[in-house]
């Protein structure tokens, strides 16, 4: 029985049993009976196997069910408040942040409606945009903090063939909320979905057969473990109609995780560019072809014809590695690369410049023109929707060949000129209009949070503008006395003595030399600690950023004042004070003032271990002595005026 | 055993399980463990499918249904633990390598420049579907691992519409599927398609992997436009979206990644009109690409096997093709004859002609050639380059009110135009 000949057992390999559908006849009434009862038999009499399923299988499904029971309580249908539209979101914050996608929150402005797996419907409002990646951050409104939250996985461990589940709306299915659910596996990992000129890249992204359809989109991809590894945005259609065809896309997890502390501040955000591009030679060799000497990577070093070996720990093995790589980094984002010259090996961290100009990401999502930006590759523009406002409902129009295409259609139309409907009085307290923003009402908030969490560790309102800093060198040598005052600063260090008066503009202030600024940078940290965010001039939160080498992230508030700007980095876990940057111009590298070792001041706390850096040069790294704090008078704001280590 | 997600599912059952090819092996429930449930039925539904009809061989089929499911109890009753098999991450890793990415003509719309292959040596043997793509003199190869190759085509089966190329490969033993060592399916059975649809794939980029069963194992009758497949042979219809653009030429595995069958062009089903999703089985191909790779293949010859009594021409169609001065004159319309069915149809000048039925027309000669296959009674599907244009049409010199001059037409065509116009004078017309 073992060694059965093939044919014996399955006929398809016999050409005798093979003749066309149409040259069939069936079976007789007679034979089929017998068929028939034979089968009842013999199914009854097969133990094991119609009534004991394998164990393991039955095993299987309960654990896929629970997963999926699990996985479907954070999904979210999103439906546009106007009623026309909507996709699918996964809420990843107990208080209810979600995410989705930008081309599902464009068309309905800042209010949209949510409904959760558990039946509620509530009232959500836009947060933050990032229109390059094509997610949207949307707050979920109601007192409770209790939203279901999705776990984050950790989508640059995913492997192609690993099963996935899509969780979401198709088709606006979801009248009672409960999602759909569709698996499959993931057919590619770091894929690389052009743009639509430079809005919706999907840059490593994640590829799968799990249908994905019109309304997914924004939902999201769980693994089998039901950890988040992406949003699901985006499918290659063709002519077979716009329903899924085994190839949808979604955005990685851990570029979302990059970019949500940023949406967090309400912005719209913008992606990072190297300000530089890079081509494969005839060796395969990816070189630097164009580099802009203005940026941070040519500060860095960075040069024309230099071979880029590494991106972001990332090796680059063609340009098109290089876009990938880059295209989930935020403007703004500290990046490690190593790079390669005359055999010799080089490493360093450049701070990314942003893809667009200043306001000119926000005039391309009002629909004004696009200025084409020579670092970026422009491929073909997606032809404008000859509807504008056209609902993004699918409709199984005729894509043109090969073009991948949105689930929900591309944005541009709808973002374009489709008046917004009005916002409901539920989310009106929860939104601020402002250019450049998404919604500013959580800029405001989040620097009021920021402050106030931070005055806990002291409020300096009432002190005085005569600082005297006294310390030495970290190596032990040297010692360093600077003296601040409301009009002018100064400091002696072995190496000499500089001073500033602090006029109306800081640009000139270089004090001391090699320092980028340092006296005033200390003095507009001054200012802030004494007048606070509001009166300090424009200050804005720009979310959380790497600070520190490391890539730790801060919370940064963004302070413009005497023509420089400052940003002052706070540690969001105890909200202290950790660093100063101060730019002159977008042009020269910061004076950067790393602190640590808070210590108790006259009762506040204040940093007693400085780092100072100009680019790649430390310029001083030292410890406090001595804190003095005092008013114009010269008197002690305080009576403790020394450091209390 | 691994269960990493619920659909990963183990199951034995000698039903499920294949001799190898010598037969020797025998049942192995242990190795075919990555088995839907559902094969079962699949597996019946199969059988009484492909059941001859009459009362006699329905007796045979019941008797060996008996005999299976006798089989299937027993040897479930024996089928201890399963051993575990590879992970289907550890299949798309293994399989991969073995795809390539093909690059050629193609490019206007509608028809796009690349497909798919399968790796059948390791001294770079690439077997993939015959199309527009692989009109050019040399066709590239993009490895697994980035590498580019130039291949040339080594022969090319217009009937199964499969190709083999060939591209130089020093020192080395390529990752590749070995024809004689490739497996079958049955309906039911979990089945994995890699291919590099929608060219998602470039450079170093692995090609892509997608799930699915085989639906049904049935004849293969499809289009696309107006141009039938050759080939109406069985093909494995699966339910994974497996024949996208660029699909072509990929591979369909089992769920251990090994060869099944490659994935066919797209093409529509001629009843339903719907896109297929469907591979070529192996045992379709097998011995013609063997005698290929042994250069024992002679691609039958379609012309002379129809040659119709009266044969059509392009003269008698109305058009006239630019001189024939090269080895490969592209063949362009120089004129399209008055009262002609080409200008009925509404052909042009500078039209350049890219296919007559099914078959590419890489040349005047062969544009001739393919003419003269049918005969003159018969409708001409042609599909023409106009600009950027990719147009299709249908001719029918029968129908065409033409006056019976066009051989009494002086020549305009020089002299070296020595393409033959030797098919009987046109009698459409002729009343």
């Amino acid at each position: 029985m073992k060694s059965l000949p093939r044919n014996e057992r399955m006929p398809m390999p016999d050409r005798r049993f093979w003749m066309p559908a149409h040259k069939k006849q069936r079976p007789r009434r007679g034979t089929a009976m017998f068929l028939g009862q034979v089968l009842s038999v013999l199914l009854s009499t097969a133990t094991g196997y119609s009534q004991e399923p394998n164990a393991a299988i039955v095993a299987a499904e309960k654990a896929r069910i629970q997963t999926i029971e699990r996985i479907s309580q954070p999904t979210i249908a999103i439906f546009s408040s106007s009623g026309n539209g909507g996709g699918s979101g996964v809420i990843i914050s107990a208080d209810g942040y979600a995410l989705t996608n930008f081309h599902v929150v464009a068309p309905s402005g800042a209010a949209m409606k949510v409904g959760l797996s558990d039946g509620r419907y509530v009232d959500a409002v836009l947060v933050g945009l990032d229109p390059g990646g094509d997610v949207a951050l949307i707050k979920l409104l109601g007192k409770k903090d209790d939203f279901p939250v999705a776990q984050m996985g950790d989508s640059d461990t995913c492997r192609v063939g690993q099963w996935v589940y899509v969780v979401g709306n198709p088709f606006l299915l979801a009248e009672d909320f409960q999602p759909t659910v569709t698996y499959g596996i993931l057919s590619g990992v770091r894929r690389y979905q052009f743009p639509a000129g430079t809005l919706l890249e999907y840059a490593d992204c994640l590829q799968t057969d799990a249908a994905i359809n019109p309304g997914n989109s924004g939902g999201p991809l769980f693994d089998a473990a039901g950890k988040l590894i992406g949003i699901n945005g985006r499918g290659s259609f063709e002519k077979r109609g716009r329903v899924n065809v085994g190839v949808g896309y979604a955005i990685s997890v851990n570029q979302i995780k990059r970019f949500v502390g940023l949406l967090k501040s309400g912005r719209i955000v913008d992606h990072g560019s190297l300000g530089a591009t890079v081509a494969n030679d005839v060796d395969g060799r990816v070189f630097v072809d164009d580099i802009l000497e203005t940026s941070d990577a040519y500060r860095r070093g960075l040069r024309y014809g230099d071979e880029l070996v590494e991106f972001a720990g990332r090796e680059i093995g063609s340009a098109n590695a290089f876009k990938n790589a880059l295209g989930t980094f935020p403007a703004g984002w500290r990046v490690p690369i190593k790079y390669r010259r005359d055999g010799k090996e080089y490493q360093t961290e450049v701070r990314l410049g942003g893809v667009h100009r200043e306001g000119e990401l926000e005039a391309i999502l009002r629909g004004g023109g696009e200025a084409p930006d020579p670092k970026r590759p422009t491929p073909e523009q997606p032809k404008p929707r000859s509807e504008p406002g056209k609902p993004i409902i699918p409709k199984p129009d005729a894509p043109g060949p090969g073009e991948p295409r949105l689930p929900n259609g591309p944005p541009r139309g709808a973002a374009k000129s489709k008046r917004k409907p009005p916002i409901p009085k539920a989310v009106r307290q929860y939104y601020e209009a402002a250019p450049g923003y998404a919604n500013y009402w959580f800029n405001r908030y989040h620097q009021q949070r920021i402050w106030n969490a931070y005055l806990a560790h002291g409020d300096f309102a009432e002190t005085g503008w005569n600082w005297k800093i006294v310390a030495e060198g970290a190596d032990g040598k040297g010692s360093i006395v600077i003296d601040l005052t409301e009009k002018s600063g100064s400091i002696v260090m072995p190496e000499g003595q500089s001073g500033v008066e602090f006029g109306t503009s800081l640009v000139d202030a270089m004090a001391p030399p090699r320092s980028g600024g340092l006296l005033a940078a200390l003095h507009l940290w001054q200012r802030l600690l004494l007048v606070g965010p509001r009166k300090f001039g424009e200050v804005v939160y720009l979310g959380q950023l790497p600070f520190k080498r490391d890539g730790t992230l801060a919370d940064c508030l963004q302070a413009t004042h005497s023509g420089v700007e400052m940003r002052f980095y706070f540690d969001p876990e105890n909200s202290n004070l950790v660093g100063l940057e101060l730019y002159r111009s977008d042009e020269e590298d910061p004076c950067e003032v790393t602190f640590d070792d808070i210590r108790t001041v006259q009762g506040r706390g204040l940093p007693h271990r400085w780092t100072i850096r100009l680019g790649d040069e430390v310029f001083a790294d030292m410890n406090v002595k001595l804190f003095e704090i005092s008013n114009a008078n010269g008197q002690a704001s305080d009576d403790k005026s020394k450091t209390t280590p | 055993m691994r269960l990493h997600c619920g659909n990963n599912m183990n199951i034995s059952k000698c039903y499920n399980t294949k001799p190898a090819s010598d037969g020797s092996e025998g049942c192995r429930a242990e190795e075919r463990p990555h088995r839907a449930p559902f094969g079962c039925c699949g597996k019946v539904k199969g059988w009484l499918l492909l059941s001859p009809s009459g009362s006699l061989r329905g007796r045979v089929v019941a008797a060996t249904i008996v005999w299976l499911l006798v089989t299937i109890s027993f040897a479930q009753a024996q089928s201890g633990t399963p051993t575990p098999s590879p992970s289907l991450v550890e299949v798309a890793r293994q399989v991969q390598p073995k795809i390539v990415k093909l690059y050629g003509t193609g490019g206007v719309r509608g028809l796009e420049a690349y497909q798919s292959g399968v790796l059948i040596s390791g001294k770079g043997h690439v077997l993939t579907v015959w199309s527009y793509v692989l009109d050019a003199d040399e066709v590239t190869v993009v490895l697994d691992d980035g590498r580019h190759f130039m291949a040339r085509l080594v022969a090319s089966d217009p009937l199964l519409e499969v190709a083999v190329l060939k591209f130089d490969v020093e020192h080395e033993d390529l990752p590749h599927f070995e024809l004689s060592a490739s497996g079958k399916a049955i309906p039911g059975e979990r089945v994995l398609a890699f291919s590099n649809l929608f060219g998602i794939a470039v450079g170093d980029e692995p090609v892509s992997m997608l799930h699915g069963v085989v639906s049904a194992i049935a004849p293969l009758e499809a289009r696309r436009g107006a141009f039938a497949s050759n080939y109406r042979g069985n093909v494995y219809v699966v339910d994974a979206a497996a024949n996208n653009p660029g699909a072509g030429g990929g591979a369909l595995t089992d769920s251990q990644g090994r060869l099944l069958g490659m994935l066919g062009k797209e093409l529509r089903s001629n009843v339903s009109g719907t896109w297929l999703n469907y591979a070529l089985p192996v045992d379709a191909f097998e011995s013609t690409v063997q005698d290929m790779l042994a250069g024992r293949f002679t691609p039958a010859d379609l012309t002379d096997a129809d040659r119709p009594e009266h044969p059509l021409s392009l003269a008698a169609l109305g058009i006239v093709l630019v001189p024939d001065v090269l080895s490969r004159t592209p063949p362009y319309i120089d004129r399209v004859l008055p009262n002609s069915a080409a200008e009925a149809a509404g052909l042009r000048q500078d039209d350049l002609l890219l296919l007559i039925e099914t078959q590419v027309a890489n040349s005047c000669r062969e544009a001739h050639r393919l003419v003269e296959r049918l005969d003159q009674d018969a409708t001409c599907r042609v599909a023409v380059l106009r600009e950027d244009q990719f147009l299709e049409f249908t001719l029918s010199a029968a129908s065409a009110k033409m006056p019976s001059r066009p051989n009494t037409e002086p020549p305009i065509v020089p002299a070296v135009d020595s393409a033959p116009v030797n098919g009987p004078p046109p009698q459409a017309g002729e009343k």
